[in-house]
């Protein structure tokens, strides 16, 4: 549930944010175009010929990497056996190695590896054959061994990309896609939960985290605002839940981001980057980020330096602040992690015929058992419904509501193209209204493809159909031709009748009808609206103009 | 009765010459008789009692769990044991009672075994004389022995007896007095330099190292994750075979045990020594070997050649870099290992608790002896990443040399290695602690520690006995993965060099008589 909810402030957020403009080069709080091709930013070389800003001082130009800690979703732990489950009674869930009991060793579970390595392919990553585990160390309470076991020299998978697109240009419509590089995933334990309690100056540890499995999923800083590492992360976040390697829930923290920031002048070298921390939904990443590039520009215009530091988010105050240090510079002191042996993964090619396949991780095993990718999914819906590729971005983008769409299509006999308009402008927006996910609405596929058919089959009118609609949300369980009969919306199908109305609304109006005899056919316009408001909706809009040309006529 | 082998007294219990419970019992009050040892820091009588009775209870069904069924063990003290405490002879870990086992201890105690109690060690297993643990050095029984008694008096004074006492070697020195003393029968130890052979050879019992990857280290203690081995002390080479067979095998919870099954063997005794080829590493003849140990070391070799054996000199060029390559190693994983010691989850917590980095500062300064902190420190220093190159990665390239001139040299046909265990015999307490901790177990493990860095199998096996009347051991060392070869050597040799046993005046009532195939000594 809560990952719909984030779904949607998702929408609303790029809705929002969608207005401002291309890739944007920055200036102390405004925004100009920039004059460049927006491509050349997936090249991961930026501005570097872009011309001094319009006002004569120098554009400032933003660069955004970001580390991507994604839970993986697995039933036990990355080296124990204990269970994974959000919200369970603290240390409920702590096995003897999890609590770093001495004497106790590691021992490497296969799903997180076989999620690692989905998530690699799904993004176009080179999977290493041979990956190597190593230890990190620092003290905090939340860390029982002292270190982390992660990867820090060999990780599992290199060298990949993710495009993600967004909105550019003043409306909404125009999409673009760029492209970011990934460095590397690696797998690592998550820590513990520490709970600061002020008043009695106590600090609760809570294990039954510790030691989950996590995908560090390392972007290259190719992004440069707040609006483009959203979208990414929105896409990586599809991807993972779509591969089900993570749930990606950023709510429950099972996708955790830190950005990397810095600004620097077109063709000089990056500046000093900061990194902003504490990023615990996305509706706050995009504002967390631009936040600290407008900070960072202000303190260079203003004659001070960036701070090679760590800075939190804070939602209330819509700002970044200061963290203090956990004891000053870390030394991490990586060494490697020798419990566990090389992790070798095999593909068809060099998988040893007597290997037990419980035992092994085959690549091209789970290459061939990928599902459908966010970005192959909406190419389909394109080319299989004719629908516009912004409008699949918002179908992938709701939970569930490609599937309702689909079943909606299903159901009807109505065009594809015409049902999107409904499920996106009235069922959404009711579900947004009422802040409500798509499993959620009362309205169900089956009901609006039977008011679809309605409207389809010239029963009722369109503006019918949404009383309708309006009707089938309140969830009383009517069907629609019920909803119709009650409120007597069918269609008026006694042409009588209907030329006796038409003939009534001109006698009523006759200023209007000599402007129309004079020539001003916009007119014509109002009279049907008035026919339409006399018929509560029940007249054929067709026949309306119909009718009433041929009386205009006479 | 309690001075036969492990197989013996199998043997007798199997055929109801003794009954569990009496067996445990007999040991129970020898362990309280030789106190002064300090060989055991926790005497698990209650459980013990208990375990025997219920080995007592399958006799009378005749459904013992195997050899082992009824047999009085002792576990070091850095192993866990499920409801006993674990201590590591540390203020750190006082009072800690484990909720599990090791998995070495469960395959103990699935086969029957009576877990007598836990053994003395140096605090974390760090140190080759088992001094320096928090509940004091343990005593090597070879001071109490006629034996050595006999060639003591007559070159020292009376009234300094007492003082003179040996050190047993370490850092299992309380499993390898415990074999030595009689009251046990096996004893677990760990090996990570030379822990278990050290102080077996100074107590002049059997220790096996086995080959890494081939016994669970689960539920040991970590001193240094990638050579710790559990190690095997018996009083001869057929017992630690009939050990190593309960212990090997692959563990789910140890990853880096192999899959491969592992078949457990009974020796045999070969024959025909011809087609055996003994390696004798010219870099052993090491400073500070005493001519006495040098000359029973080549006495050895001419014992497998009069036998018809094939005795080589070889060449391990890497060897002398050997102590201070595994000095960085050890310390950089000790200051990992020991980062887990916070006083947060289990062990001592100090009461100062101003912050929490205030308490880690001192629980861990209060926890850890002087030996232990020093490793942490230059460990940490070794991992820091401006000495990361330097330190750390040269030393795992020199260790690799190191296992690679064994590759080398079983390559070129050699079965076994015959090398000294220890640079002499032991020596007392009093000498002993007059150089420092590092310094010794540099010295101490310098035969030793190589087969850690190779992860190679090795043995001592008692050989003889010195001027002063001690034990001495010699070492063999066999290929990755062929226990049974080389128990098969060590077995051969055993049967040669007939080490007399220990004679523990006063400890032990004079009506037994020591078994007499074991009277004559092999160089006396």
């Amino acid at each position: 549930m809560a990952a719909s909810i984030l779904g949607r402030c998702w929408g609303s957020l790029l809705a929002q944010r969608c207005r401002t403009g291309d890739v944007p080069v920055l200036h102390n709080g405004q925004t100009w175009r920039r004059a460049q091709a927006p491509g050349s930013i997936a090249s991961g070389r930026r501005a570097g010929n872009s011309p001094a800003g319009e006002r004569g001082v120098a554009p400032w130009v933003a660069v955004v990497g970001l580390e991507i800690h994604a839970q993986i979703s697995s039933n036990s732990k990355l080296f124990s056996g204990s269970q994974v489950q959000f919200a369970a009674p603290p240390n409920s869930l702590v096995s003897f190695f999890d609590a770093s009991l001495p004497g106790t060793l590691p021992a490497l579970n296969r799903r997180c590896v076989e999620a690692a390595v989905m998530t690699g392919l799904a993004l176009n990553c080179r999977i290493n054959k041979k990956s190597l585990f190593d230890r990190k160390h620092y003290f905090y309470a939340d860390l029982p061994a002292g270190y982390q076991i992660t990867q820090q020299r060999l990780p599992v998978a290199v060298n990949g990309s993710l495009s993600y697109s967004l909105c550019v240009g003043g409306k909404k419509n125009q999409m673009v896609t760029r492209t970011v590089r990934i460095k590397q995933i690696q797998l690592e334990q998550d820590s513990g939960k520490s709970l600061h309690d002020d008043t009695r100056s106590q600090t609760l540890i809570d294990l039954n985290r510790a030691g989950v499995g996590l995908m560090e999923v390392v972007m290259e800083p190719d992004m440069s605002s707040g609006e483009e590492a959203a979208a990414a992360v929105r896409e990586l976040q599809l991807i993972l839940q779509t591969l089900g390697s993570s749930q990606a829930i950023m709510a429950e923290g099972q996708l955790r981001v830190d950005a990397n920031v810095s600004v620097h002048h077109p063709g000089e070298a990056y500046g000093v980057r900061t990194e902003v921390k504490n990023i615990n939904s996305a509706r706050f990443l995009a504002r967390a980020i631009d936040y600290e590039i407008q900070r960072q520009i202000k303190e260079l215009e203003n004659g001070q330096t960036v701070m090679n530091e760590t800075r939190a988010f804070d939602y209330k105050l819509g700002c970044t602040i200061p963290m203090r240090d956990k004891e000053g510079k870390q030394d991490y002191r990586f060494m490697p992690e020798p419990n566990l042996p090389p992790l070798i993964l095999y593909d068809s090619k060099s998988l040893p015929a007597n290997m037990n396949h419980q035992q092994v991780v085959n690549i091209d095993w789970i290459r061939e058992r990928l599902p459908d990718l966010p970005s192959v999914k909406r190419v389909k819906l394109v080319e299989q419904y004719g629908i516009l590729p912004e409008h699949s971005f918002t179908l992938l983008n709701e939970d569930g509501l490609m599937e309702f769409f689909q079943n909606v299509v299903r159901q009807t006999q109505m065009n594809p193209k015409k049902v999107i308009g409904w499920i996106l402008n009235d069922m959404l927006c009711y579900l947004k209204q009422h802040n409500l996910t798509v499993k959620e609405s009362p309205v169900s596929s089956l009901l609006l493809a039977d008011l679809l058919n309605l409207l389809e089959r010239g029963a009722i009118s369109s503006s019918a159909a949404k009383q309708v609609f309006e009707e089938l949300w309140k969830g009383e369980g009517k069907t629609p031709l019920q909803i119709v009969k009650e409120k007597k919306l069918e269609l008026i199908q006694d042409q009588q009748e209907f030329e006796q109305i038409c003939q009534a609304v001109m006698e009523g109006h006759q200023e209007e009808v000599m402007e129309i005899k004079k020539g001003n056919r916009k007119v014509l316009n109002k009279l049907i609206g008035l026919v339409q408001r006399t018929t509560r909706g029940r007249a054929d809009p067709v026949l309306v103009k119909q009718i009433l040309e041929k009386r205009l006529s006479q | 009765m309690l001075r036969v082998s492990l197989r013996e007294i199998s043997a007798a219990l199997k055929e109801g010459q003794v009954t569990p419970t009496e067996l445990c019992q007999r040991c129970l009050s020898f362990i309280k008789a030789t106190k002064f040892l300090n060989a055991y820091i926790t005497i698990a009588e209650e459980t013990a009692l208990k375990q025997a009775e219920e080995s007592e209870e399958r006799y009378r069904r005749g459904q013992i769990l195997g050899d082992l069924d009824g047999i009085p063990v002792a576990v070091k003290d850095n192993f866990n044991t499920a409801g006993i405490e674990t201590t590591c002879a540390s203020n750190m870990l006082k009072g800690y009672i484990p909720p599990y086992n090791a998995t070495v201890v469960q395959k103990l105690l699935d086969q029957g075994a009576v877990l007598l109690g836990k053994t003395n060690l140096d605090e974390f297993a760090m140190g080759s004389g088992s001094t320096d643990g928090i509940f004091g050095p343990v005593r090597n029984p070879w001071s109490y022995s006629r034996q050595y008694r006999d060639k003591c008096v007559q070159n020292s004074h009376p009234e300094k007896e007492d003082s003179n006492w040996l050190i047993t070697g370490g850092s299992s020195g309380g499993s390898a007095a415990a074999v030595s003393s009689f009251t046990c029968f096996a004893a677990l130890g760990s090996d990570t330099g030379g822990s278990t052979r050290n102080p077996a050879a100074h107590c002049g019992v059997v220790g096996l190292k086995p080959t890494y990857g081939l016994i669970s280290r689960h539920g040991l203690i970590p001193l240094v994750n990638s050579m710790d081995v559990p190690g095997i002390l018996t009083r001869c080479v057929d017992d630690a075979a009939i050990v190593l067979g309960v212990l090997a095998g692959h563990d789910p919870k140890d990853s880096t045990t192999v899959q491969d099954p592992f078949k457990s063997f009974e020796l045999t005794c070969f024959t025909d020594a011809s087609k055996l080829c003994i390696g004798i590493p010219k870099e052993y003849h090491a400073p500070g070997l005493s001519s006495e140990t040098l000359a029973l070391w080549s006495k050895a070799a001419d014992l497998f050649e009069n036998a018809g054996a094939k005795v080589i000199e070889v060449s391990l060029p890497h060897t002398r870099y050997s102590v201070v390559c595994y000095h960085v190693l050890c310390t950089s994983e000790v200051a990992s290992n020991m980062a887990r010691f916070d006083g947060l989850e289990y062990g001592h917590r100090s009461s100062m608790d101003k912050s929490t980095e205030v308490m880690y500062a001192a629980t861990r300064r209060e926890g850890f002896n002087d030996v232990v902190r020093g490793r942490i420190l230059s460990g940490n220093y070794f991992l820091l990443k401006q000495n990361y190159e330097n330190y750390f990665i040269k030393a795992q390239k020199v260790r690799r040399l190191i296992a690679k001139d064994f590759v080398n040299v079983f390559h070129s046909g050699i079965d076994v290695l015959l090398t000294p265990t220890t640079l002499s015999d032991t020596i007392p307490y009093v000498e002993f602690i007059k150089e420092d901790n590092r310094t010794r177990s540099a010295q101490d493990d310098i035969f030793t520690q190589a087969a850690n860095m190779a992860g190679l199998p090795a043995i001592t096996v008692p050989t003889a006995l010195s001027e002063k009347g001690l034990p001495v051991g010699l070492q063999f060392i066999g290929r990755a993965f062929q226990e049974q070869q080389l128990l098969t050597v060590a077995k051969w040799f055993e049967k040669q060099v007939k080490f007399p046993m220990i004679q523990l005046q006063g400890i032990m009532d004079h009506g037994h008589t020591v078994s007499h195939h074991q009277k004559s000594a092999f160089f006396s």
